[in-house]
């Protein structure tokens, strides 16, 4: 006997798992790959709350309190680290914005310092002269997807939930009292809950249940250096977007920007031009790249709406049913907050934190 | 000390270099690792433990021979040949 | 006009190139060395003296007349030596030549990467001094150096007693061979060597001369560990000990794969080569149009072979391009190929995959050089429960260095099948990613 079917072992997915199976729910988590190995696993790494829209704030709040004991939650460090979170300005007009952020924010808890150029190369000396100022978001950070996301999915495992990878669903159907949901390999589920965590690949199951999503895939160009000298002490993007990059305490700079391409349904590359974009341009930003090595160069697949913001909540069309995706390439840093949201659901009834802006009902004329 | 060790085709003309900021000799076709090994006994530290590595596929596959020029730029000493007045410097690598 | 492009200036390409032009088609070779030839005809320095009987040996006629091909060629063809593919994306092959980064387009496209050796890593493999067997090869005949003082020759394959040779003959002090296959595996694999008698003969002769020359070779003798501190002391095997100061050793030849799987052609397991390996047809044709794979790159199969496979690509090529080709020539090479097909099976047989290696592989082996892995971090990480090789490597960076898994990738895979008792052909294949070899920022892009 199973209470909840979790779609997709991605961090959403697993979050979700790891959180109904500490609060005793029966639940199988169902993963066409891997899990952890799509956008969950080769994402970034960005831990960060600085930026997001103030209706994500509340969600991703609590996300960082989930955060703050990872081990505790996953039983793994993750490589996480608290190291903060700069975003560079190269423009008055963008530094503007920057502030105009901060006093939106105050009162969320970002606590963002606003750097004005002098300082920010005072306490940033490797950032690029084309910086004129930053927001610092001192409480935010970066971790490993590689290890985290999976993690999640085997903590759930340890708690009892039934974890079957390699499973992919070919059907799924409600006969009035519960989900049944079939796979390739033969495996079999039932359950009167199901959660629709698929990723990019989750537009198809709410289609199936009559709300069809306009969700697109897109695919960020991201690649890695060979290992460095530690120079950089904090995360980095950009205000209105480019090149973002951290450095991992064994030395390697991780460095995304641009877009790739897919190559068929489930695996993408970043693509040669925005690769060459970034080994071309990074150099402004991060002076201490110069001779360095690009070694290697990756994409994933992630879900977009287009108001960029996730599907979060409860079906409109089907009872049990609930949705957590389309997170726009930003939701590892969400992915246990809203995985707990979508848990007090199921236990309760509702969610503690706002998460209304994001109903699937949005797209419904 | 030397790691290898000349057979033959020693009659070429000398090239001076550095290496670490050491005076050093080459001969004319001396790929850098040669030119390296021939006087010395590694060219590179390891990155995650500053162990010492001498190169190993000699053909541009292993990526263990990467060293560095004077003017910045990082070579695969296996295929890379060297030229009078280079300033060939080891990373040390990181010590754990 | 988009030229018809070959990767690789080996046997294979260099062949390939050959068979086009003279069908009328002036193609675009590129070719990471600085001089062509690909590995086993490497050309020394310009300024080198030694005469082609010194550097190739039996393989003089067959080197010289390669290098005579490729002289000709780079006058006719468009020619790009130092280069490197380190993308392909879309029809177009992205390019690197001295910091400076161009595409190409081509109509058609043979892929002929060549191969490297083949490691199972032995405890102190990283030390200053221990090279594979092909490198202390190039040491030799592209630099006139020997890798050591005393050298040990350790692994198995053709190459094994055939560098140990040269190293004796060019004056070296070679303090022994250690061929991890066991004599009554040779005699086993007699009757297929046959097909090829006088290669069989070469191995013999070499050998011959080794023993007669005072030279200790122990079958059936797998190298442990090789000891060192800052630079090797000494190797040792079953309960014995043995003095030297460089180690060269491998366990035959694997394929250089990278690009034909950024190119998206099909890969299927080969037990004859123990790889996953590019699929082509018996004339080269990939499983993606107009795209053609020749020579060790998809495949152990020797030089000569090799030259075959070039041409038969380029003649597949020419057919599918609307050309006009000599069919009997082609069936004439097809069938050779199958022959030598035939013998490759029997050195398999004379120099079998050592299949105890990964169950008896400490786990303080360094597996990884590039991210210092040990094999016992990837069993930790098969014991949780995963088994497929790039899932490993997500979790613990087997294979995500510099050199992208080319050094470690099948030792990995052999660790994860043993570990999780899978087969070794249900593990996975590490997945290619671009760049194929490491990419420099600031890098120049030219329009």
């Amino acid at each position: 006997m199973i209470d909840v079917i979790v779609l997709g072992g991605g961090i959403v997915g697993a979050s979700a798992a790891l959180m109904l199976a500490q609060k005793g729910q029966r639940v199988a988590l169902v993963e066409r790959d891997f899990c952890g190995s799509h956008s969950s696993g080769v994402n970034y790494g960005g831990v960060r709350r600085q930026g997001r829209p103030l209706h994500q704030l509340p969600l991703s709040q609590r996300a960082h309190q989930l955060w703050a004991d990872l081990p505790g939650l996953i039983g793994i460090d993750g490589e996480y680290v608290r190291c903060g979170h700069l975003k560079l300005a190269r423009s008055p007009a963008d530094f503007a914005a920057l502030q105009a952020y901060a006093t939106q924010t105050v009162g969320f808890g970002l606590d963002l310092q606003l750097l004005d150029q002098r300082q920010l190369h005072a306490h940033f000396p490797w950032v690029g002269d084309v910086a004129v100022g930053a927001s610092l978001c001192p409480e935010d950070g970066h971790a490993n997807p590689r290890l985290v996301s999976p993690a999640f999915a085997r903590a759930a495992q340890r708690l009892g939930a039934s974890v079957h990878e390699q499973a992919e669903v070919t059907r799924i159907e409600h006969d009035s009292r519960q989900f049944q949901v079939h796979c390739a390999n033969g495996l079999h589920l039932q359950a009167p809950w199901l959660l629709n965590c698929a990723g990019a690949w989750a537009g198809s199951v709410a289609a199936q249940f009559g709300e069809p999503v306009p969700i697109t895939s897109a695919h960020p160009a991201m690649l890695v250096t060979e290992p460095l000298p530690v120079v950089m002490t904090v995360s980095t993007g950009v205000e209105g977007g480019g090149i973002y990059a951290r450095q991992v305490a064994r030395g390697n700079c991780i460095l995304g920007g641009g877009r790739g391409f897919a190559v068929g349904p489930r695996m993408a590359r970043p693509g040669q031009v925005a690769v060459l974009e970034i080994l071309r341009n990074a150099g402004e930003l991060y002076p201490f790249l110069k001779g360095a090595q690009a070694i290697r160069t990756w994409s994933g697949t992630e879900g977009y709406l287009p108001d960029h913001e996730p599907v979060i909540g409860p079906s409109s069309t089907q009872p049990g049913l609930l949705h957590g995706f389309g997170f726009a390439g930003a939701g590892f840093q969400l992915g246990p907050a809203v995985g707990e949201a979508l848990a007090e659901i199921v236990c309760t009834g509702a969610s503690c934190h706002p998460i209304e802006a994001f109903s699937i009902r949005r797209f419904q004329a | 000390m030397a790691l290898f060790k000349r057979l033959t085709e020693t009659q070429r003309p000398a090239l001076a270099f550095t290496l670490d900021g050491q005076p050093a000799t080459g001969l004319l076709g001396d790929t850098l690792l040669t030119a390296v090994l021939t006087c010395a006994e590694h060219v590179r530290g390891s990155d995650f433990s500053a162990e010492r590595r001498a190169g190993f596929c000699l053909m541009g596959a292993c990526q263990d021979c990467w060293v560095r020029l004077g003017d910045g730029r990082r070579v695969r000493a296996c295929s890379t040949l060297l030229e009078a007045g280079q300033a060939i410097s080891r990373d040390p690598g990181r010590q754990p | 006009m988009k030229p018809v492009v070959i990767v690789g200036a080996g046997p294979a390409g260099i062949r390939a190139a050959r068979t086009l032009l003279d069908h009328g088609i002036r193609p675009c070779l590129i070719d990471e060395n600085l001089r062509a030839g690909g590995q086993i005809y490497r050309r020394q320095p310009e300024n080198f003296q030694r005469s082609a009987k010194q550097l190739y040996g039996f393989e003089a006629g067959k080197a010289l007349a390669v290098h005579h091909t490729m002289d000709e060629l780079a006058r006719l063809i468009d020619y790009r030596p130092h280069t490197l593919v380190w993308n392909a994306e879309d029809g177009r092959l992205d390019l690197l030549d001295n910091g400076r980064a161009e595409s190409i387009e081509y109509s058609r496209l043979i892929v002929a990467t060549g191969a490297t050796d083949r490691i199972l890593p032995v405890t102190g493999w990283t030390l200053p001094g221990v090279y594979s067997l092909g490198a202390a090869q190039i040491a030799l005949k592209y630099q006139g150096c020997a890798i050591g003082e005393r050298v040990a020759f350790c692994g198995s394959g053709p190459l094994l007693y055939l560098v140990a040779y040269q190293y004796a003959q060019a004056g070296a002090k070679v303090v022994a061979v250690l061929d991890s296959a066991p004599f009554s595996a040779q005699c086993r694999a007699l009757p297929a060597l046959l097909r090829q008698p006088l290669t069989l003969a070469k191995g013999m002769y070499y050998r011959a001369w080794l023993s007669a020359h005072g030279i200790p070779v122990h079958q059936g003798a797998t190298l442990r560990q090789i000891d060192g501190d800052q630079r090797v002391h000494g190797i040792r095997w079953g309960e014995q000990t043995l003095e030297c100061d460089a180690v060269a050793f491998a366990h035959a030849l694997r394929s250089e794969t990278q690009l034909a799987d950024l190119l998206g052609c099909e890969f299927a397991w080969s037990s004859l080569n123990r790889a996953w390996l590019p699929q082509r047809d018996s004339a080269g044709r990939s499983s993606v149009e107009a795209v053609y794979l020749a020579g060790d790159g998809a495949g152990i199969m020797g030089a000569e072979a090799a030259q075959m496979a070039g041409e038969c690509a380029a003649l597949a090529l020419l057919e599918d391009a609307g050309s006009t080709v000599d069919q009997r020539r082609r069936e004439a090479l097809q069938k050779q190929l199958a022959r030598i097909r035939g013998f490759r099976q029997g050195l398999e047989t004379a120099f079998p995959f050592p299949e105890h290696w990964a169950a008896q592989a400490p786990d303080e082996l360094m597996l990884c050089r590039c991210e210092e892995v040990s094999v016992g971090a990837v069993r930790a990480v098969v014991d949780e429960g995963h088994w497929e090789v790039n899932r490993v490597k997500a979790h613990c960076r087997v294979g995500m260095g510099r050199c992208q898994g080319r050094m470690c990738g099948l030792a990995v895979a052999e660790i994860v099948a043993e570990r999780s008792g899978r087969r070794i052909d249900q593990v996975g294949r590490l997945r290619g990613q671009a760049p194929i070899k490491p990419l420099p920022f600031g890098v120049e892009v030219q329009p």
